[in-house]
């Protein structure tokens, strides 16, 4: 396996060879070893969307429970960690609440170690605990989960690779051309500079869109630390009308 | 046009995303058995050729009448037709969803828009699944090679494959759209 400083080394140099600004990761980030095989090599081919590209699926009450929003009621006992709320709005590229909108979350637990069969590394798996949750947006696109801090984790890209703590998050818009999945880290993390996925991103400023900031207003006596974070899609293209006839 | 806000970056779907975003019915746009349904299916392959087994493929469509649907119920469905659906791959990088072939949406090409999401995969892909016999200027407008990329094959059986290069000779043709880095 290679070692972290090589990995280092690997993203300075792809950081150096990107012109600034882009606002989203390189598909071919070949610090990210698994990536190498599995991102086109061809440009993207510019479409115009249309029909049903323009309309994203709809989701209801009958879709989602309130109780999805909360992490850590699911499974009869209190989880082991930090108990934390997590809120923020889901807007669109031109500033307007993404409204009654689906926000799915995935996370490992508290010690790193997600539910899932094929994470095996040697960290506790929390009976109280899947790290797996759902909202709707509130009228102001508001989402709010309570859950746990997740702690970062070991894997296999080199070695002694750790990812920094995150929350994984699936997003919809108004159209299904704003489809969002991304990962959502926490303030000042010390393994940003090492992580080959969070630094696929190549522009910092891009970066620090994904990091939450603590709240503490939204900090609750002796209950559960706060955080905000909030998500800005991509631009929609439906005409105002066409907009108007659904809303 | 107002101002645009910088957009939220995408990230990998990761390795882990089973317990969280498949759910039971997913894939069944339509009960299995409902008159007029049929599966839509393929295999995922990285630029080797090899089979991906942890990709994740949603479809979105319109009805057969070429109506986009907005019904919600997706994740619990009770016999409303919603036009989406979700698939994870399987170990031998299989997908499939039962569906209904949709029409085109005024007046255009009958598609599935599709998004592809996996491990190793930095950000979603779009591309789009044409029906057979379907064209419209987008897809007259690509090298043909390109092009069969994006076309539904139906199989003796009358299935529906689409099958989903992410890399080589074979790469499918992934969109973007305005405003969009990507």
């Amino acid at each position: 396996m290679d070692s972290q400083a090589r990995i280092t080394a690997e993203i300075a140099e792809a950081h150096a060879a990107t012109p600034p600004g882009g606002a989203q990761p390189r598909i071919d980030f070949l610090p990210y070893r698994s990536s190498a095989l599995r991102h086109p090599t061809k440009d993207l081919r510019h479409a115009d969307p249309e029909g049903i590209e323009l309309v994203a699926p709809v989701f209801g009450h009958s879709d989602v429970d309130p109780v999805e929003a909360d992490l850590t009621i699911q499974h009869g006992g209190e989880p082991i960690g930090e108990r934390m709320l997590l809120t923020g709005r889901v807007l669109d590229g031109d500033g307007r609440p993404v409204r009654h909108q689906l926000v799915e979350i995935w996370q490992a637990n508290a010690g790193g170690r997600y539910i899932h069969k094929r994470d095996q590394h040697p960290a506790p798996i929390d009976p109280s605990f899947t790290g797996v949750g759902r909202c709707l947006t509130d009228g102001d696109g508001v989402y709010r989960f309570t859950t746990i801090k997740p702690g970062p984790y070991p894997w296999r890209n080199h070695l002694n690779a750790w990812r920094p703590a995150h929350i994984h998050f699936s997003l919809f818009g108004t159209e299904f051309t704003q489809r969002l999945v991304t990962q959502m880290y926490f303030p000042g993390d010390p393994l940003f500079a090492l992580d080959p996925i969070y630094q696929s991103i190549t522009d910092q400023a891009a970066r620090d869109r994904l990091v939450a900031t603590y709240d503490h207003d939204l900090t609750t006596h002796e209950w559960a630390t706060g955080y905000r974070w909030d998500i800005v899609l991509t631009g929609t293209h439906a005409t105002p009308l066409e907009r108007d006839d659904h809303e | 046009m107002s101002e645009t806000l910088a957009p939220t970056p995408g990230q990998t779907i990761g390795p882990f995303f089973h317990d969280a975003l498949p759910y039971d019915g997913g894939a069944f746009l339509v009960p299995a058995g409902t008159a007029g349904a049929v599966r839509l299916h393929g295999t995922v392959y990285d630029g080797s050729g090899a089979p991906v087994p942890d990709a994740l493929l949603e479809v979105r469509q319109a009805d057969p009448s070429g109506a986009a649907p907005r019904a919600e119920g997706s994740l619990r469905r009770d016999g409303r037709f919603t036009g989406w659906g979700r698939a994870a791959t399987d170990a031998s990088g299989r997908y499939a969803f039962t569906t209904v072939e949709p029409a085109g949406v005024d007046g255009g090409a009958a598609f599935f828009s599709v998004v592809v999401l996996a491990r190793g995969l930095l950000d979603r892909l779009f591309t789009r699944a044409y029906l057979p016999g379907q064209s419209d200027a987008f897809l007259a407008g690509l090298p043909a090679a390109e092009a069969q990329t994006l076309r539904v094959v139906r199989e003796d059986d009358g299935s529906l494959r689409f099958d989903v290069h992410l890399q080589g000779d074979r790469e499918t043709v992934f969109l973007r759209y305005p405003r969009h880095e990507r």
